[in-house]
């Protein structure tokens, strides 16, 4: 048994590998040669060494778009899995519906971002017309509580359902012991269940942390970056500078900032991992 | 305790859906979606004796179709192949960029003028020589590049303030009576005044600033006061911009938010189909737009359609016409075989100049060509744009081809809203239109 399959591994683990590197290696290996290229088109590339780096660094509209990711990163990673872990607790409680309010929670997830972000769009400046404010494409700060808003109530609901499994594996006896013991339910949420349900938080900290980082289709959706790229976020950022610009040296640029990006999203996804991961314990 | 869910397994294909997606976003040669491809090979079989092919990626999807008819009617009079592809709405850069790469690239494509020319003259061929170029009416409709000519405009357009007849005469003015800023002003004040009189919701058609719209303001109404300062400066194309004009700029987009069917707060959310219907059901008298935009107003009636100049209050405009000028620009491949080049050029000095082109470019595609041979077209709009010229008013070029990138149109756009909304003052977008123009000069061009 052992011999046959280790004779025979390369039909199940070559396939994959083949697409990995199609998709994934050689793509990434093109793209980081590019990031030192001056080329309109792949064919017809020149190299020009670190230029392409040190124009993303001069570029304010990147360092802008940074910031702006990072606040939106750590205001929606908290808010989401705050409120889908405080849905989870009270859907986990056995009150009737509970199965029909997890479906409702959990649709706008299925819905794609762009059309969300032209929906909540037409929905917002409805609302800020009428309270006389300035519409989301006019004040960059309404669209950063805009894209909030509209990512809220996407992401709430998905992270929920992993909380909830997380929940409904915390055994019983342990809860009762405590109860017994004389706990509060208090304590019992603190002591028991977030201790042992660390595996989902780690998970849906991470997901949230990477999709806030890499949002893209929203922000497109939403404020386009209006004003004047206040509102633009990293993936639109590198977007823009390689469509929206004319002339061959964008696309270095925009290739590099690429690059940038990428580094930025892995270290960011490690330490995050590392630090949730390190408060796991086992029941 | 076993965990619920495998989080290592998890956690792995998240990472690597992840960094997938983060490499989707440098995607360089990304495929994109082409509208539609068609090939008429009814030839191919009996390819003509030198063997060239046509690949034109089309930039306008309106005209597809007839492209396609064109083309296979071409394919069966000469037996060469052509293939049309179209790319589809706001996608032509991207799409010929991935094109270009393939080993069959196109061997036509367009540009939108000297800064989209900037892009792609590494691969335009020299139609200094060509029969195409020695058609051409009048040179200043060829871009060029020091004595070579990379890239010919074949199609003209016309815009200006289109307005609605049967209203403009119910409020009691002609054409005639508007022959400056200060007459138009004037009537639009006085309908404005008197809209619930005349049923009607505003003199000018919303001045939306969403992206389908905005750039009516931000890139067709800015071309005035540039081609103005050209004009005082005798020059074509400047690293630096004066702005000169910008207080005629304010002037006439004052008038467009103030005299208009809604309130200048809400125009950043305003489309560009919100415009066209009010227009066409009648609320509004005046509608800035050019001769492209005939199919959705002609409900209106042939008749009812006429057109003014956009005066924005300079000596002498009473005899400034129409705002015509090109941004679709023809280029041939450099890159492509000879055979294939020979075959390009044979075919598009067909498409200006045989009989059953020109009658296709301009009765199937409606299209105004600059070439000795063309056909009249049917568009209304484009005989009121003739007949500014046969009166001997001055068309005002397309200056606005010369504007230093797409950043600073979007820029502008956005310092415009800002000031209709009352967010932002006029001085940002006079620093917008100044200030960002060297900059973004710099940045294209350093």
């Amino acid at each position: 048994m052992q011999k046959t399959i280790s004779k025979y591994w390369p039909v199940f683990v070559l396939p994959t590998l083949l697409a990995f590197i199609i998709g994934f290696i050689w793509p990434f290996i093109w793209g980081v040669y590019l990031s030192f290229q001056r080329f309109t088109t792949v064919s017809k590339t020149t190299f020009v060494g670190l230029d392409n780096y040190i124009r993303v660094f001069q570029d304010e509209t990147f360092t802008h778009a940074f910031w702006f990711t990072a606040a939106f990163t750590v205001v929606s990673t908290i808010l989401i899995n705050v409120f889908a872990f405080a849905i989870a607790l009270v859907l986990t409680r056995g009150i009737r519906g509970t199965n029909l309010f997890r479906t409702v929670y959990f649709m706008p997830n299925l819905i794609g971002g762009i059309l969300l972000g032209y929906i909540w769009q037409i929905l917002l400046n409805g609302v800020l017309a009428n309270l006389g404010k300035p519409l989301l494409a006019l004040d960059e700060h309404y669209g950063f509580i805009g894209l909030v808003i509209l990512m809220c109530w996407q992401q709430i609901g998905y992270m929920m359902i992993i909380y909830i499994a997380g929940l409904q594996s915390v055994p019983n006896d342990l809860i009762e012991a405590a109860k017994i013991d004389g706990a509060t339910s208090r304590e019992i949420l603190f002591k028991i269940k977030v201790p042992l349900v660390m595996p989902s938080i780690t998970i849906c900290t991470f997901l949230t942390l990477t999709n806030s980082f890499k949002l893209f289709d929203q922000n497109v959706a939403l404020t386009g970056g209006e004003p004047s790229n206040l509102s633009e976020m990293l993936a639109l950022n590198i977007y823009s500078t390689f469509y929206g610009r004319s002339g061959a040296q964008w696309k270095g640029i925009g290739q590099a900032k690429a690059v940038v990006f990428f580094l930025i999203v892995v270290v960011i996804s490690l330490v995050q991992l590392r630090f949730t991961r390190s408060k796991e314990v086992q029941s | 305790m076993k965990k619920m869910i495998s989080r290592r397994n998890f956690l792995k294909a998240a990472g690597a859906v992840s960094a997938a997606g983060v490499l989707a976003a440098c995607g360089s040669s990304s495929n994109s979606t082409a509208a539609s491809t068609g090939s008429s090979t009814a030839g191919s079989t009996t390819a003509s004796a030198s063997g060239g092919k046509v690949y034109y990626l089309n930039f306008k999807p309106e005209q597809d179709e007839a492209w396609q008819n064109l083309a296979a009617a071409y394919t069966e009079s000469t037996g060469v192949p052509v293939t049309v592809v179209t790319a589809a709405a706001n996608q032509y850069e991207t799409t010929l960029m991935s094109e270009m790469e393939k080993s069959e690239a196109p061997t036509l494509f367009q540009v939108n003028g000297p800064v989209g020319l900037a892009n792609w003259k590494d691969y335009c061929y020299d139609l200094s020589g060509s029969a195409l170029y020695g058609e051409l009416t009048s040179d200043s409709f060829a871009l060029k590049d020091g004595d070579a000519v990379p890239a010919i405009a074949y199609v003209i357009e016309t815009y200006g303030i289109i307005y609605n007849k049967e209203l403009l005469t119910a409020a009691g003015y002609a054409q005639e009576d508007i022959n400056s800023f200060a007459t138009l002003k004037a009537a639009a004040d006085d309908i404005q005044a008197r809209k619930d009189e005349l049923g009607i919701q505003g003199a000018f058609t919303s001045a939306g600033m969403d992206s389908s719209s905005d750039w009516r303001f931000k890139t067709h109404l800015a071309n005035l006061p540039i081609y103005y300062e050209y004009k005082a400066d005798g020059i074509s194309s400047t690293p630096a911009i004066k702005g000169t004009y910008l207080d005629n700029y304010k002037q006439i987009f004052d008038l467009y938010i103030t005299d208009s069917t809604c309130d200048p707060t809400v125009l950043a959310s305003k489309t560009g189909n919100d415009a066209v219907s009010e227009f066409v059901n009648k609320q509004a008298v005046f509608y800035q737009n050019g001769t492209w935009a005939y199919t959705d107003i002609k409900d209106l009636g042939d008749d009812n359609l006429g057109m003014l100049p956009i005066y924005i209050g300079v000596d002498g405009e009473e005899n400034q016409g129409l705002c015509t000028g090109s941004e679709n620009y023809w280029c041939v491949n450099n890159n492509s075989s000879e055979e294939d080049i020979q075959a390009t050029l044979d075919f598009i000095y067909w498409c200006v100049s045989s009989e059953e082109g020109t009658a296709a470019m301009a009765d199937d595609m409606g299209f105004v060509i600059p070439f000795k041979k063309a056909k009249a077209p049917t568009n209304p709009l484009n005989a009121i744009a003739d007949e500014y010229v046969a009166e001997g008013k001055t068309p005002v070029d397309w200056c606005f081809s010369t504007m230093p990138s797409e950043e600073w149109k979007n820029m502008l756009g956005s310092a415009l809203t800002a000031y209709a909304a009352g967010t932002g003052t006029w001085d940002d977008v006079v620093s917008a239109f100044v200030d960002n123009w060297a900059t973004e000069y710099q940045l294209a061009n350093g």
